[in-house]
């Protein structure tokens, strides 16, 4: 290595003081294509690219068995979702008498309802949170622990029904805040004649 | 009086960091970049806290704002078996440029006849097709959904072979666009479910948590 570099100093020299100069050319050559074209290319793939996947909900459906009753639940809240994006909803089992009232997917609406509904396991979910922030829990640990506390007896289980003139948007959206409500128990089911009726007196045809 | 002099500068910059920099990217971008496939239909997918990533291997259905719906299962060898299954049981004989055009499309939805002419078309005839297409039917009547996805799963199964790990089993996405009707999610929902699929993603885009 040294001697390379020796060598190459001693050319250096030589250089300088030979009489025989040659000819001096610029080192530097003219760059400025090849960066447009370098920038070009780099603006192309910045906005071509798109990063990450698309995220999913994973949903899980019964299985479909005629032999197989649904549970009867009392306890249960339930949204029926409507065309414009209207929600309504009642609590317990459907009786004559109930009526329904109407909400909306604002923060104010389904949501604070449904952390109302569900103060139980949100309080002591927030709990688990917090000690396993100060314990170094094992994040896999702490999931289970808060699946554990969505699916006890007494949680609460939550009912989403569509009318026809439902979007698609409007139940992925209340799935949604009934992730954010942490509530573990929540089906779609189908809906039933009176509900229908319900909704139908609550929006007058034009 | 001595002359102040200006030091001479060169109004030649070193751009060789630059450069390098800019080739770094370069280089990088394009090495990550997958390039989006081609989809016939755009479609505004709501928005949910999930963080989940959709998976990779996928058998992904797409309802667009009318209700309309497509089929998509990627890989050459299992898109060739699961035509030549759909081929005779609707009765009808595709050409083998066609069988090859099909196993390099993406999305498709129409019905098999239709798919039949549209193989052949060239690129704009094909989007002129896309407008006019009604998608797959998928009503009980004329459930063709429901085969693509029996085939599909089929030929899936075979080209695994038995004792597939549980990572690498075939997964069923549905990609609805925001405005589409519920009932039409719920009918192709129940399409899976009278096949016994009762596990799905649901496409999505990232929203922020509110209790963040």
């Amino acid at each position: 290595m040294s001697e390379v570099q020796s060598n190459e100093q001693d050319s250096g020299k030589k250089g300088k003081h030979s009489k025989v100069r040659a000819k001096k050319q610029s080192t530097h050559i003219d760059m400025t294509p090849m960066v447009d074209l370098a920038f070009l290319l780099l603006t192309f793939f910045m906005l071509t690219t798109t990063f990450g996947k698309p995220k999913t909900m994973e949903i899980n459906m019964p299985v479909k068995d005629p032999n197989n009753k649904p549970n009867e639940v009392n306890n249960a809240l339930t949204f029926l979702l409507s065309g414009g994006d209207k929600v309504y909803w009642y609590y317990g089992e459907l009786k004559p008498t109930t009526t329904l009232t109407p909400t909306d997917f604002s923060s104010n609406g389904i949501r604070k309802l449904l952390l109302d509904y569900n103060k139980n396991a949100v309080s002591k979910i927030k709990e688990l949170r917090a000690k396993a922030e100060k314990t170094n829990m094992a994040d896999t640990t702490l999931k289970r622990m808060e699946v554990d506390v969505k699916g006890e007896k007494e949680s609460l289980m939550v009912l989403v029904k569509t009318d026809d003139k439902a979007k698609y948007k409007n139940v992925i959206d209340a799935l949604d805040e009934l992730n954010i409500t942490m509530v573990g128990k929540y089906a779609l089911v189908d809906i039933g004649k009176q509900e229908f009726d319900l909704i139908n007196k609550l929006q007058p045809a034009k | 009086m001595p002359k102040v002099k200006m030091p001479k500068k060169s109004p030649s910059l070193d751009m060789t960091p630059m450069v390098d920099l800019a080739f770094l990217l370069v280089t990088f971008f394009m090495l990550t970049t997958q390039f989006r496939p081609d989809e016939p239909v755009v479609v505004d997918s709501p928005s949910s806290i999930s963080e989940k990533i959709l998976p990779d291997k996928v058998m992904l259905i797409t309802i667009d704002s009318t209700n309309r719906v497509f089929f998509n299962l990627e890989g050459k060898e299992i898109r060739t078996k699961m035509l030549n299954q759909m081929i005779s049981k609707n009765h009808e004989t595709f050409d083998e440029k066609s069988i090859n055009q099909f196993a390099l499309l993406g999305t498709f939805g129409m019905t098999v006849k239709e798919l039949k002419e549209f193989l052949p078309m060239d690129e704009l005839g094909r989007k002129d097709f896309m407008k006019k297409s009604k998608g797959i039917p998928y009503d009980s009547l004329n459930n063709q959904l429901g085969d693509w996805i029996r085939y599909g799963r089929l030929a899936d199964a075979e080209l695994k072979g038995p004792n597939v790990p549980k990572d690498k089993l075939l997964r069923f996405a549905i990609k609805g666009d925001g405005n589409a009707n519920y009932t039409a999610i719920k009918r192709v929902i129940e399409v899976f479910q009278e096949m016994n699929v009762n596990r799905f993603n649901l496409v999505t885009t990232l929203e922020k948590n509110p209790n963040q």
